[in-house]
């Protein structure tokens, strides 16, 4: 399966957002993107997001300071 | 069958905008929300910065309504073209910096771009009449549809009844019946309906929706301007004002004194953009230099770097400067009393 990363590190929300929102629109359904973070407003954000977008949040992770979203691109 | 017509609604988190597009969905209209960053938005960031946010995660206001009224949001990044609006406003300001006229018709005009592109056939938004002293008039209303080019095609269903009929009314693709005829300052209606559609915990935000309402955030841009010499900003500014306690000492440089540690933490991440200090022999708070320092203005900003910290009231402070190339070197000075710093130097 091919996995994207986006790195969205030193931004605030919503901008993490706007970045996932915009990569998404160019990735095809099933594709896993990958969020790497700073601002750990985007735990909430980016599932809510993808929530009201039809994506699935694959998993989270906090590491270090770090807060990793991983989706898949829904249909 | 009739073709099913299609809104984007401006979403701004509050209740309004929230009424006006479920109003419109219940109607059969398929509606999509649109938000615009302009980098000023009440929205996100500072509770990221501020530690004393944490305990409550805030949520975006925005995706929340999106997904309670179960509509797509699309957020969109208007940053670098909004300059122009707060920098040269056609109708000017409000009590502060915040260019709501032109912001309102710069937002409409993106959403009337944003529905030619992707096929929609209306705009909503949930404007009230009289509600907001500049932008929300009776004499003001036509001049949002007009200049953002929406003219028709804009529908403000809370206060459409006060308000020639457009497109949507007369086409039938909306009953106008249906609409309402709010007006003026008073909430009541508005909390009225949301308990008919059962919202609960939406956000009351007081102002307005972005930081050019905040006065104090509106003196700490001028400042910033006036030092400059020009109008020009960019985002991290616009962040960075956001957070700390400003203190200009000399009209060719600031300080910015972290005031908790989120905001301490905050400011870390640009000690390679900036000069910054912090007292070694004590505890204190994180601080940037913006602009050029001569060693007597370090010598000045370290004396009040170490008043805010925990050695405030001793004989010497050591203070670690650091430069943005990673060199470091510290100096020793007396903490500035209270009563030294002149009211003036702050921001
Ligand atoms: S409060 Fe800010 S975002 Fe809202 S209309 Fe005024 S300038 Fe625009």
């Amino acid at each position: 399966m091919s996995r994207e990363i986006l790195d969205a590190r030193r931004l605030l929300c919503p901008l993490p957002v706007i970045r996932t929102q915009d990569k998404v629109k160019k990735m095809l359904p099933g594709q896993q993107l990958e969020v790497v973070c700073t601002d750990p407003g985007v735990m909430q954000d980016i599932p809510a997001w993808c929530r009201i977008n039809g994506h699935q949040v694959l998993e989270t992770i906090t590491n270090e300071g770090e807060y990793i979203v991983v989706l898949q691109v829904g249909e | 069958m009739n073709k099913q017509r299609k809104a984007v609604a401006l979403i701004s988190g509050g209740l309004d905008s929230m009424l006006a597009t479920k109003v419109i969905m219940e109607q059969g209209v398929h509606v999509e929300g649109i938000n615009f960053f302009t980098g000023f938005c009440v929205e996100g960031h500072t509770h990221a910065i501020k530690k004393k946010d944490k305990a409550k995660p805030k949520r975006n206001n925005s995706l929340w309504v999106a997904e309670q009224l179960g509509v797509k949001l699309h957020i969109v990044d208007v940053i670098e073209e909004y300059k122009d609006v707060l920098i040269n406003p056609k109708h000017g300001y409000g009590a502060n910096l915040n260019p709501c006229l032109d912001c309102k018709i710069f937002m409409v005009n993106k959403a009337k771009q944003w529905i030619e592109e992707n096929d929609f056939d209306f705009i909503i938004t949930g404007e009230v009449m009289g509600q907001r002293p500049m932008s929300q008039r009776k004499e003001t209303m036509p001049v949002v549809a007009k200049e953002s080019g929406a003219d028709e095609r804009l529908l403000r269903p809370l206060c459409a009844k006060n308000l020639p009929a457009t497109l949507p009314e007369r086409e039938g693709w909306v009953n106008r019946d249906e609409l309402y005829d709010f007006s003026g300052r008073s909430r009541k209606p508005q909390m009225a309906l949301a308990e008919k559609y059962g919202f609960v915990d939406y956000a009351q935000p007081a102002g307005g929706c972005c930081f050019l309402t905040d006065e104090s955030y509106s003196k700490k841009l001028v400042d910033l301007w006036q030092a400059r010499g020009n109008k020009e900003y960019e985002l991290d500014d616009v962040m960075l004002l956001k957070v700390g306690r400003h203190i200009r000492p000399q009209p060719h440089f600031k300080m910015i004194i972290a005031r908790e540690e989120g905001e301490g933490r905050f400011l870390q991440g640009y000690k390679k953009d900036f000069i910054s200090m912090n007292c070694i022999s004590h505890s204190g708070p994180l601080t940037l230099l913006d602009g050029q320092l001569s060693e007597q203005d370090l010598q000045l900003a370290a004396q009040i770097t170490a008043r805010y910290g925990q050695g405030r009231d001793a004989e010497q402070v050591e203070v670690n400067i650091h430069l943005p190339d990673g060199t470091e070197k510290q100096i020793s000075v007396k903490p500035l009393k209270a009563s030294e710093i002149p009211q003036e130097w702050f921001v």
